[in-house]
């Protein structure tokens, strides 16, 4: 066998998916750290660097009116009066032109620029923080949305101001507790056009005359929706902008002296209504300022900005309300609503445009300072040239300020500048896609998903090919230095991911052209004509059954409303697919025994190996299987929880944790539940290392299963008892309790641990029986020895798995020219060997059983119902893959070799993501079980990596299962084998006993079983990265998507991470598969000097 | 009963290849009892013959559908508030209802349905119950698989079991008019080698069609378009009718293309 070309091909093709995420996600998901510290008023320093209270001050207006029109966009806004027939969006805002021309120092229109992903989440974050939010803002607190980055409200609350908030209820969740007033009404229903606005005109002109506010939001919906549900060219887009047009009015009536008023647009919207993207038509929306008092110190000049960037609300905002700007602003003041110099006496004029400006840089810098000492994204060489800058200009003006003067023209234009060019470098480190970043990721990814399907198919060929990965890999490296160097060459600078890029896709094109010459060679040597389109098996051959389902699957992860019904179609698709599976036996007519016929001659249908008998056996056991599976299946759908999208939705009851039970009688019967579950998994798994007589020998993974399993389980139970004990009832045992809840679950990881490690030094579990009346020594007759396969100790067990004649073979293969005659019967096995039958799968199924304990741990009490019927949908599954296999090869269709089918490779996979669900996880972040974290650290980590891992093991604990045990498909029709070979007997055929050597059967043809091998960890890995690939696609083709940050951005992420587990663990299984084979060949090398002397 | 292959005159072998089991017990040839000769035409049948069988076959088809599309558009006419979304309980009865007995008459006049082997009056009767049992026995499995395939338990029984009845009267009793009240044959006949007559094989497209028509109907439902053919079981009652209105199609067509190559193997 070759172990090692097999894992590092399997490494080198995960490592292509890897690169392939990476730079995808590098250029669609935005990073940035989030500084969360704020502002203080002590800390603006006023003008002239003199200390003192900034919020003391008389700011500039008193209140504010914000009224945000969601999606009003910049078209909606303007007014021209020279169209003689308008569109229903056009010219329906007159009051905005009316009160510009008519009071130009009192108002005025911007466009209004918000910044990529123009959702309205994460452009209330923007224009409230004055950041650039990305997708993830990398927060210290991932389970709630609110925000904590220092922000207006933030600030707002801290100087003492009342703000009032009414609409869109995103405002409530992102700012909890934050308001003195608040209104929130149901946004999520998109067709819903008046819910919201309605809801905030019946409030919004009280609270106007009412005196119990200082800053008024309201966040009407009403436009986007019209435009979500019929585009903007719609009379219902025209009504609505009617109606705003009235409650703008209403509002100017209302306003008084000191309040200023902003009417702006959150985001602009695409032809088709949508947003969330990067063009213009999504990022223009309009702004609209006025103030009954006298607001711009000038009428419309040329130095009016033309458009405002959305993040210069913030500062703008807080100075002219005499609060500090937020932390992280990067914005600039507006400067035409600032008088050119500071007017002495009169009404409260506020700050000059440089002192504005000063602040406002200060802060900037600041931030700057703040965030390159925790991130290093920002290009450092940007970095250095903008603290320069800013030095130079801090020192400028504080001498001018020191002489008296007051700042030149030239100052406040390079102030500008700084801040300029500070937002540019941000906004070109967190708020722009990548295109070319994304499209070589998903190049890279599709071609090892092409990779990926190829090795799988020519696996047989590929194993012989020796250093397949050597050139590829050589030439990888050579050509990622070549960019590297040119990088550093042309630009100065060397980017690591491009590099990478440039690596990974040359090594692929060179593996699969070195695969097509393999291929060509081989069928050279056979000496048939390779096919002209042969080493890409033709398409027909895509759409069987099982890779239609695959297809199908894929296909869904483009929808939204798949993906957020995805746990109830993943269950769907499953069980279509196993019901295929009797179908197509029946079909092939293998289901049900042949018609017997006397009549028939003999020589024109090949007798059936099978006796009916058996064959009626195998298709019920079959069938009975299906039941389970089905079963199974339908109980599943019991264990999943809600996302937010999907109305009616219950979550399943077992996902509360047991100490929230409130009825004492429902937490027993609870527990006793999960106590059982937890019971039958363990005898199940010794129930079954038993029946093969894996149970015997003194080695570490017997005493693993023997001790270390049941053990584990008491620890879970007691765990489980302790942490549901609710503390007040026993306040006496409250110390005793604490401890239980930190050390049991220690404890249980302690044992996993010592469990894996035990598994992994010695996992045979190959009992040796020696006879003391085997004449081992005797030269002249030198009686074979004999190897049994042992199920256990009883003697009809015995017979069962008998394992004869390996030792012949092995001799013969080992020591060649030694005449290989076997006396036929008569002397009596030498050497029995327990379990030799499962040596390989024993393992697994014990790693798999402790893996599951493990991650059982980890999740609420309830879900112990969910993993044994995990455990059980496993063997459903097997079991089916095996009857299935007997059946074909005992119809003499079967191929030969040890290739598993894709049907039980597709429903494995398929299983692992409907038991993703069906463990009550669903692809959103909110429903991340935190809780994970803290099983035996009730106190909290200091670190984060162990609670990270310790969420992703809960979080992907039924893809870790399910990749861990993928190599039992390749083991179980072998496992299974004895009893067709029974069967086999009973209707009359010899061949029985040579049916009968199990898994031994793997090390007599070591080609073959290294290339079902790989091709079964290819095929697992070409399942999940074809799904990896749709969601990168959907995200890609997606990205102007109303729910794009909602539902596919998560699922991608989660797809994403789903697939780096699978594979590690697929990458462990395989590894133990190979790491028993070193143990069995060592075992048989010291075997035999032993017995043949 | 037996024929004797020698000294049956052609056109009675052609018949016996196209009716398969003219002058059979069915149960016999299922569970390999008794004394039957086998008969194995590798040649196709005359042309004439497959002519006039296909024909009958469309214009029974034609028949069949033309009913289904009665069942939709009388009831609309003559039922005040009748629509297929509004009242879906009513059209799937109307629909179910006539395929039934269209289907009862047409294969009873054809002549298709397996005759009895005895003619006692007793074992009639036990074939009619025993039909009956096991189309009450296919409503209840249908039932059960879609309600494993994810339809609500309780909320909507009624509307799944009337689906279900409906997937019934659109297959099983098609294989209860072809092949009589016998389990083993309907598994048989879905086999690659099963079919044994022009009927079988049309039986075999039908039956698929109408289940994978049904099954298609299940994929719009998650989606969120709101369309009031959405609704539970509209879509797969719909997408079964259209599967089997398909196969009625198909079937006969198929059968024409194919007629050089389909040989019937007959006990």
């Amino acid at each position: 066998m070759k172990r090692l070309p097999i894992l590092v091909l399997l490494l080198w093709l995960c490592a292509m998916f890897y690169v392939g995420i990476f730079l995808f996600v590098g250029g669609f998901l935005l990073v940035r750290l989030e500084v969360n510290r704020t502002s203080t008023c002590g800390d603006v320093l006023l003008p002239g660097g003199q200390q003192g209270d900034f919020c003391q001050g008389q700011p500039r207006f008193r209140r504010a009116v914000v009224l945000i029109i969601d999606a009003l966009k910049i078209d909606f806004a303007r007014f021209d009066p020279a169209k003689k027939e308008p569109r229903p969006f056009e010219n329906k805002l007159p009051v905005l032109e009316e009160v510009t021309s008519s009071k130009p120092t009192h108002a005025r229109l911007f466009p209004f620029r918000a910044d990529p992903p123009t959702t309205t989440m994460q452009r209330i974050k923007g224009f409230t923080t004055g950041s650039l939010p990305t997708f993830i803002d990398v927060g210290n607190n991932f389970a709630s949305s609110a925000i904590l980055e220092d922000n207006l409200v933030h600030q707002l609350a801290e100087v003492g101001k009342r703000v009032v908030f009414m609409g869109d209820d995103t405002w409530e969740s992102l700012f909890p507790k934050k308001f003195h007033r608040s209104l929130p009404f149901p946004s999520f229903n998109v067709k819903d056009l008046h819910t919201v606005d309605n809801g905030i005109l019946q409030h919004l002109y009280n609270i106007m005359v009412s005196d119990d506010w200082d800053v008024l939001v309201a966040h009407f919906l009403g436009v986007d929706h019209c435009g979500h549900r019929f585009g903007p060219d719609h009379p219902a887009m025209a009504d609505k902008l009617t109606q705003m047009d009235g409650v703008i009015r209403s509002v100017l009536d209302r306003l008084q002296n000191d309040t200023l008023l902003v009417v702006m647009g959150d985001h602009g919207m695409t032809d088709t209504g949508d947003h969330g993207g990067e063009s213009q038509k999504e990022t223009d929306a309009a702004i609209f300022l006025y103030s009954p008092s006298p607001l711009f110190p000038a009428s419309p000049s040329q130095s009016d900005p033309e458009v405002v960037p959305q993040t210069d609300l913030v500062p703008t905002l807080a100075l002219l309300l005499g609060i500090p700007i937020p932390y992280s602003s990067v914005g600039q003041v507006l400067l035409p609503l600032f008088p050119a110099n500071r007017q002495s006496g009169g009404a409260p004029a506020g700050l000059s445009q440089a002192e504005a400006l000063w602040i406002n840089a200060k802060q900037v810098n600041r931030f700057l300072e703040t965030y390159s000492s925790m991130a290093k994204d920002i290009p450092p060489e940007r970095l250095s040239q903008l603290q320069a800058d800013f030095s130079h200009l801090s020192s400028k003006y504080l001498s001018t300020v020191k002489e008296g003067r007051s700042p030149t023209p030239e100052l406040v234009a390079s102030l500008q500048g700084y801040l300029t060019s500070v937002r540019d470098t941000c906004r070109a480190t967190w708020a722009r896609f990548n295109p070319a970043k994304m499209a070589a990721g998903i190049a890279i990814l599709a071609c090892a998903c092409v990779l990926c399907y190829v090795l799988s198919e020519m696996s047989s060929v590929l194993v012989r090919e020796s250093g397949l990965l050597r050139v590829p890999l050589v030439a990888a490296t050579v050509v990622g230095v070549c960019v590297a160097a040119s990088q550093l060459f042309t630009q100065g600078y060397a980017e690591g991911s491009w590099c990478l890029a440039a690596a990974a896709l040359s090594s692929e094109v060179l593996v699969l052209w070195r695969a097509r010459r393999a291929r060509k060679t081989a069928a050279a040597e056979v000496g048939e004509v390779a096919p002209r389109r042969g080493w890409l098996t033709p398409p027909r051959f895509l759409l069987t059954p099982p890779l239609l389902v695959l297809l199908l699957r894929c296909a869904s992860l483009l929808s939204d409303s798949y993906v957020i019904a995805e746990g109830r179609v993943v269950t769907f698709m499953l069980f279509s697919l196993s019901l295929y599976v009797p179908f197509h036996l029946n079909w092939d007519g293998l289901l049900l025994p042949p018609v017997h016929d006397p009549l028939k001659p003999a020589g024109l249908l090949p007798s059936p190996v099978l006796s009916p008998l058996a064959m009626r056996r195998e298709s019920s056991t079959f069938l009975a299987c299906l039941g389970v599976l089905v079963g199974s299946l339908y109980l599943s759908l019991f264990f999943h929880g809600c996302r937010e999208e999907q109305g009616s939705c219950q979550p399943s009851p077992f996902l509360s944790p047991l100490s929230r039970v409130q009825d004492s009688r429902l937490k027993n019967l609870h527990y006793i539940l999960s106590l059982a579950s937890l019971g039958a998994w363990t005898y199940l798994l010794r129930r079954w290392l038993r029946h093969y007589g894996n149970l015997n020998s003194l080695g570490g993974t017997v005493f693993t299963a023997r001790w270390i399993l049941p053990l584990l389980s008491v620890c879970l139970g007691l765990h489980w008892a302790v942490s549901a004990t609710p503390e007040d009832s026993f306040r006496n045992l409250a110390e005793l309790i604490s401890l239980g809840q930190r050390a049991l679950p220690r404890v249980a990881f302690s044992l996993l641990g010592l469990g894996l490690a035990l598994l992994w030094l010695d996992p045979l579990t190959v009992f040796i029986k020696t006879r003391a009346a085997a004449p081992v020594r005797s030269p002249v007759s030198l009686p074979p020895p004999r190897y049994r396969a042992s199920t256990g100790i009883s003697t009809q067990a015995e017979l069962h798995h008998l394992i004869p004649q390996l030792y012949q073979r092995m001799r013969r293969s080992l020591e060649d020219g030694e005449p290989a005659r076997v006396p036929e019967g008569g002397d009596r096995p030498a050497v029995e060997a327990y379990g030799l039958g499962t040596v390989y799968s024993a393992p697994v199924v014990l790693l798999c059983g402790l893996l599951g304990m493990g991650l059982l741990l980890l999740h609420p009490e309830g879900m112990s119902l969910a993993f044994l019927l995990l455990l059980l949908e496993m063997g459903a599954l097997l079991q089916m893959h095996a009857s299935s296999t007997t059946l074909n090869a005992l119809q003499g269709t079967h191929s030969g070799g040890f290739s598993v089918p894709w049907t039980p490779v597709v429903l494995w996979s398929l299983a692992a993501t409907q038991f993703f669900h069906a463990t009550g996880h669903l692809p959103t972040f909110p429903s991340i079980q935190w809780a994970a974290a803290f099983v035996g650290f009730p106190g909290g980590h200091t670190g984060t990596i162990l609670p990270a891992s310790l969420v992703t093991l809960n979080t992907f604990s039924s893809h870790i299962l399910f990749a861990v045990a993928c190599p039992l498909l390749l083991f179980w029709p072998l496992v299974c084998e004895v009893r067709a070979g029974r069967g086999g007997r009973g209707g009359g055929g010899e061949e029985g006993e040579d049916n009968a050597i199990m898994e031994m059967r793997l090390r007599e043809s070591p080609q073959q079983f290294s290339s079902a091998l790989l091709q079964l960890a290819t095929r697992y890995l070409f399942i999940n990265g074809a799904q990896v690939f749709a969601s990168v696609c959907a995200a890609a083709i997606l990205r102007r998507h109303l729910m794009v940050w909602k539902v596919f951005a998560p699922k991608l992420m989660f797809e994403a991470s789903g697939f780096l587990v699978s594979s590690v663990f697929v990458l462990v299984g395989v590894t133990l598969v190979i790491r028993v084979d070193v143990a069995v060949g060592r075992w048989f090398k010291r075997l035999l000097p032993d017995t043949s002397g | 009963m037996s024929v004797n292959v020698g000294t049956a005159q052609a056109s009675d072998l052609a018949r016996l290849h196209v009716y398969g089991r003219e002058s059979d017990d069915h149960d016999h040839i299922i569970l390999g009892r008794g004394s039957q000769v086998q008969v194995d035409l590798t040649r196709p049948l005359s042309s004439t013959m497959w002519d006039q069988e296909i024909r009958h076959m469309a214009s029974s088809h034609a028949i069949m559908a033309s009913g289904v599309f009665m069942a939709t558009v009388v009831p609309a006419v003559l039922v005040p508030g009748f629509s297929v979304y509004g009242t879906h309980l009513l059209w799937q009865y109307s629909v179910a209802g006539v395929v039934a007995v269209v289907n009862i008459t047409l294969f009873w006049l054809l002549g298709v349905s397996p005759p009895t082997k005895k003619h006692t009056i007793t074992y009639k009767v036990s074939r009619l119950v025993r039909s009956c049992l096991y189309l009450l026995l296919s409503c209840l499995f249908f039932h059960t698989v879609v309600v494993l395939y994810g339809a609500p338990l309780l909320e909507t029984a009624l509307e799944t079991f009337s689906l279900a009845v409906l997937l019934t009267s659109l297959t099983t009793l098609r294989c209860v008019c072809v092949l009589g009240p016998n389990v083993q044959a309907w598994i048989r006949v879905f086999s690659r080698h099963g079919a044994m007559s022009v009927w079988d094989t049309s039986l075999q497209m039908v039956v698929g069609c109408s289940v994978v028509g049904a099954w298609l109907g299940a994929f719009p439902i998650p989606l969120d378009w709101d369309r009031p053919w959405q609704v539970w079981p509209v879509s797969c009652s719909l997408g079964g009718v259209i599967g089997y209105l398909t196969g009625l199609v198909v079937a006969p067509a198929w059968i024409h293309w194919h007629r050089k190559h389909l040989t019937y193997k007959s006990k």
